[in-house]
């Protein structure tokens, strides 16, 4: 624990979200002049080298160690300090490996996705400036940085949503993102204000992580609960969940990679990261994790079901991605934050390699997202349509793929918890989770190609520079999964690496208990593979075929989500905005302002009738005040 | 005997016509001239006070104010040539542009 670590003093951290930063900056000055190209070269190398980084830092990182690294002093006032200064210990080095890694894969497979496009040096200036953020989100030794980060990411997902800004739908899905995230902001930095003056009035002035576990104890029962609870939020908002997941699916507008990098593997994780590094303050709050194992699963759920039906091929990995995330949660809730991260890693790998698959997909239909237009493409992609199926494979849970170890391990971690009803909503989930994920497989690269005549005609597989970063991931959507095997395999070296970290993760039932749970979820997801197949895979009959039935038009629209936001809170809010800009604005506002300016002229149309502008009346005035100087001293001297 | 309240009251007078030329007078010129009584009214009060002091300091003061004199009545004429050549008028009535 926090007792028994070593700090070791490096100066290499400030050097791995140094060369993003720079790759970012260098664009955007000589990017135009260096040709979008070498531009795109430069900005995958300089996150190639923080991978480098990453990595040695990884294999130097002594057990239960904490590298560090500090910059220089922020902000300093009174016993309070903040510092620019980073750490990596066991979960960021973790953290740094998806993200870089990912990171740089999806930057070498962006050289070959946008290149038809013209504002591909914008696009990599985002995307350095993405990595940039992320890695101080995660190695920030502090909850401002930290914050900092948090922010960052926000901003550069709205800036990649809005890329292709001339369409107006696009920018609008941005500024829903980011002002869906406000909200959730809000909470965050409210928990902050709390922490730090609950923290203070114990005489503790700190937002460093090491010193926060320190003195933790101090806090009131009471106030971690609130703390954790404006934590959780501003979670919610950042990792999709109920109630504020609604930005995530409208976030495919930006391109694709983007969706993989941001809003699959790494930002949307960012929630689920913060509750893991301060897992000693959500440990301290049983409410906060019960409420947040619910919310969890009641959004891996819900957002499976919307899933079901949707005909976007990106929409149904967003809604994947919410359900995924929703895992995660529950596994936070559960206390088992180590599974959670663990579900972080593999879901990185295997939904980079679904969206980037995805992406092969539209490119290679010029732009075509709708399944239905879709169909038959396994023979002219085989690449895409193999490294598809071992993501589907993997996201679905089937044996010895990465989603099966990790999701099994939270379903077990839960059902072991005693949580059953969450579990069965776990379970129920993956069934779907299979489903969806089949079905959609199914109806991309199954069947008779459905594209018209001008698509078929551009069929092709992707070049080598997309192709590859899938293969990799592709191979990671297994093997990634086996450092975390449970017991009954070969153990988890996952949990051991972990373990200084977050402690033991000791697992409360028998081993033929876990053996009977991990059949029944193999059962529900088989089922679920089977309804694909009998549904979509036999025939493509059915596709796009819209059934009767509420429940069909309910996860069709999304249980009418978005439209009900909508009449809460967007309406009345811009019939609030309505009413101040037509009334307050105009008539209190202006009016104050134009009545501080009328009153001086009124009394500045009396005064200036002194000032003609005839030099003798000045001059008159000045004889005026000489003879009223010297009747004064005359007077005085009399 | 001329006392030195005569020599002020003189003084006074001359610098009130001044004065007053300054104020009232309707041609550039005429104010310059104005002026220059008021400084020559000034200088025989010091001029007075000198003599009835029994010091040479007045004395140097009136020098110095004649020199400035000089160059103000230099500068003064140069202005008000180049004014009339703007203006073909030396009225400061018509020079009200100095205000809001």
């Amino acid at each position: 624990m926090v007792e028994t670590t070593h700090l070791v003093s490096t100066e290499v951290l400030r050097w791995l979200p140094f060369f993003p930063l720079l790759g970012s900056v260098i664009n955007l000055f000589f990017g135009r002049a260096l040709g979008k190209r070498t531009a795109g070269i430069l900005a995958s190398a300089a996150v190639g080298a923080s991978f480098g980084l990453a990595f040695y830092l990884f294999w130097q990182l002594p057990a239960s160690g904490i590298f560090r690294d500090l910059v220089y002093t922020w902000i300093r006032s009174g016993s309070f300090q903040v510092n620019i200064s980073f750490q990596v210990d066991a979960l960021t080095a973790v953290m740094l490996l998806v993200v870089t890694g990912i990171g740089f894969l999806i930057h070498l497979y962006s050289l070959g996705y946008m290149a038809h496009d013209d504002d591909m040096v914008r696009f990599f200036i985002y995307l350095n400036l993405f990595i940039f953020f992320m890695l101080l989100l995660v190695m920030g030794d502090n909850l401002l940085l930290l914050f900092v980060g948090w922010e960052g990411v926000g901003l550069c997902s709205y800036l990649l949503i809005g890329f292709w800004y001339r369409d107006h739908n696009n920018t609008i899905a941005g500024n829903k993102a980011f002002i869906v995230n406000r909200i959730g902001d809000l909470g965050f930095i409210i928990g902050l204000f709390v922490l730090v003056t609950e923290l203070g009035r114990q005489g503790v002035w700190t937002l460093d992580f090491i010193e926060l576990h320190k003195h933790v104890q101090m806090l009131q029962p009471g106030t971690v609960t609130l703390i954790t609870f404006l934590l959780f939020i501003g979670a919610t908002g950042k990792s999709a969940q109920i109630p504020l997941f609604v930005w995530l699916p409208d976030a495919m507008a930006g391109p694709t990679p983007v969706s993989a990098l941001i809003h699959a593997a790494t930002m949307v994780t960012a929630g689920v990261y913060m509750t893991a590094r301060l897992h000693f303050l959500f440990v301290m709050a049983p409410a906060t994790l019960a409420l947040i194992a619910v919310v969890g699963a009641a959004t891996a759920f819900f957002a499976a079901t919307i899933a079901l039906t949707q005909n976007d091929i990106k929409k149904v990995l967003a809604y994947s991605t919410v359900s995924q995330l929703g895992y995660m949660f529950l596994a936070v809730g559960m206390g088992a934050f180590s599974s959670a991260i663990f579900h972080v890693f593999t879901h990185a790998f295997f939904k980079a390699c679904l969206f980037l698959g995805s992406g092969s997909v539209i490119h290679a239909l010029g732009g075509e997202q709708d399944m239905r237009k879709m169909g038959g493409l396994k023979a002219h992609m085989p690449i895409t349509y193999w490294t598809y199926v071992v993501a589907t494979l993997a996201i679905a849970g089937v044996p010895f793929t990465a989603g099966f170890f990790s999701k099994d391990l939270i379903l077990w971690q839960t059902f072991s918890h005693g949580a059953t009803l969450l579990w069965a909503v776990g379970l129920v989930t993956a069934g779907l989770t299979a489903f969806y994920m089949f079905r959609q497989l199914f109806m991309v690269f199954h069947g008779e190609c459905r594209a018209d005549a001008h698509a078929k005609a551009h069929l092709h597989e992707s070049p080598a520079i997309m192709t590859w970063p899938l293969v990799i991931l592709a191979i990671g959507s297994i093997f990634t999964g086996w450092l975390g095997a449970p017991e009954y395999l070969w153990g988890s070296r996952w949990d051991h690496w972990l373990e200084p970290i977050f402690g033991t993760q000791a697992s409360h039932g028998a081993l033929s208990t876990e053996l009977v749970v991990t059949f029944i979820t193999l059962a529900v997801v088989a089922v679920g593979i089977y309804l694909a197949y009998n549904t979509y895979g036999r025939s493509t009959a059915q596709v796009g075929q819209k059934r009767g039935g509420l429940l069909y038009d309910l996860s069709f629209n999304k249980y009418y989500i978005d439209e009900v936001y909508d009449f809460l809170f967007v309406r009345p809010f811009t019939a609030m905005a309505q009413f101040f800009a037509s009334i307050v604005d105009p008539w209190v506002i202006d009016g104050a302002v134009n009545g501080v300016a009328a009153t001086a002229r009124g009394f500045s149309t009396i005064w200036r009738g002194l000032q003609s502008g005839n030099v003798q009346h000045y001059a008159a005035m000045f004889l005026l005040g000489a003879l009223a100087l010297l009747a004064y001293y005359l007077g005085q001297s009399l | 005997m001329i006392a030195l309240q005569h020599y002020l009251i003189l003084s006074a007078v001359v610098f009130s016509i001044g004065v007053i030329g300054v104020l009232i007078r309707r041609n550039l010129i005429v104010i310059l001239m104005s002026i220059e009584l008021m400084l020559n009214a000034v200088n025989l009060t010091f001029i007075a006070f000198s003599r009835y002091l029994g010091s040479a300091d007045g004395q140097v003061v009136v020098f110095f104010v004649m020199a400035v004199a000089a160059a103000e009545a230099v500068i003064g004429l140069a202005i008000i040539i180049s004014v009339y050549r703007h203006r073909q008028s030396l009225d400061p009535q018509e020079m009200q542009l100095l205000k809001w």
